[in-house]
């Protein structure tokens, strides 16, 4: 390896770890969006139901 | 439906473009290390999710320390927030970390020092969630929690310190570095741009997702209220 002229050819493993690391973050980042929405939807359906009793 | 707060709104935009800057600099901007070759781009976002890692588990003792000083269920829901976003970029960093290692050691893992340390902080924070569901009062699980999280937070400076006090195959970037290891290199002034942006950049977005999640986490309590005065 240190003696190659030009750098060796790696770029898979960059691609491979960036699209794995957005990946991860855009999952996390829809769960809390789902798990805040459906919060959302509770808390609004349990008002309601608070106001009818 | 609550409205998400202005500043908030304006720091979920901040991040978007702090991490849009940040993969340019990283993929573009900074130069190709001669020796790695491309995969040492991945070192960037490496060091950077493994920054916000430890930032988290820090702050998750702290808030374990304001809790069992005042008894407050608020610090409770920000040391979970704290956890749960750590555990998702520290679980990235070891998966980048695994990646650079393939081309650069010959292998995906090895049971050196900081990769040992590492794992065992990841573990030690997903047995805090096992953990947790496993009471069902809410002042016991966050006298636990807090406890927890105080003494899972001696894991964070031994699992910093390990590539400095043994000896080990990690590359130490800032700082002198074992004999044994292997991937150093030594960074030319627009790979610091890179790197300093990428942590700065990082810390933004921990702070951005940290109050989005506090924020769930104070609705879902809302929630659990209002569910039992209906029930009532």
């Amino acid at each position: 390896m240190f003696f190659l002229e030009t750098p060796p050819d790696t770029s898979q493993y960059m691609v491979a770890g960036y699209a794995i690391a957005f990946g991860v973050m855009l999952i996390y980042i829809v769960s809390i969006f789902i798990r805040s929405r459906n919060l959302n939807r509770d808390m609004s359906m349990l008002e309601e139901m608070d106001k009818d009793k | 439906m609550q409205k998400k707060p202005t500043t908030l709104l304006a720091l979920d935009i901040i991040s978007i473009i702090l991490l849009g800057v940040s993969t340019y600099l990283a993929l573009i901007f900074a130069p190709t290390e001669a020796v790695m070759g491309q995969v040492q781009r991945v070192f960037y976002f490496h060091v950077a999710t493994a920054w916000v890692g430890m930032l988290g588990f820090i702050a998750a003792g702290i808030s374990g320390i304001a809790y069992l000083r005042s008894g407050d269920l608020k610090w409770d829901r920000v040391e979970m927030a704290a956890v749960e976003i750590s555990l998702v970029f520290f679980f990235i960093a070891i998966v980048l970390g695994a990646i650079w290692a393939r081309p650069v050691w010959n292998t995906w893992w090895t049971w050196d020092p900081r990769l040992t340390t590492a794992a065992i902080t990841e573990l030690i924070y997903i047995a805090y969630f096992m953990l947790r569901q496993g009471i069902e009062d809410p002042d016991r699980r966050a006298r636990f929690g807090a406890v927890y999280t105080l003494i899972g937070a001696v894991s964070v400076p031994i699992t910093f310190m390990a590539i400095r006090l043994f000896r080990t195959i990690h590359p130490v970037v800032i700082g002198t570095e074992s004999a044994e290891a292997q991937g150093g290199f030594n960074m030319t002034s627009d790979m610091k741009v890179a790197f300093f942006f990428a942590l700065f950049a990082f810390t933004v977005i921990f702070v951005d997702l940290f109050w989005n999640r506090i924020r769930m986490g104070t609705l879902a309590d809302k929630v659990e209220q209002l569910k039992l005065k209906v029930m009532q």
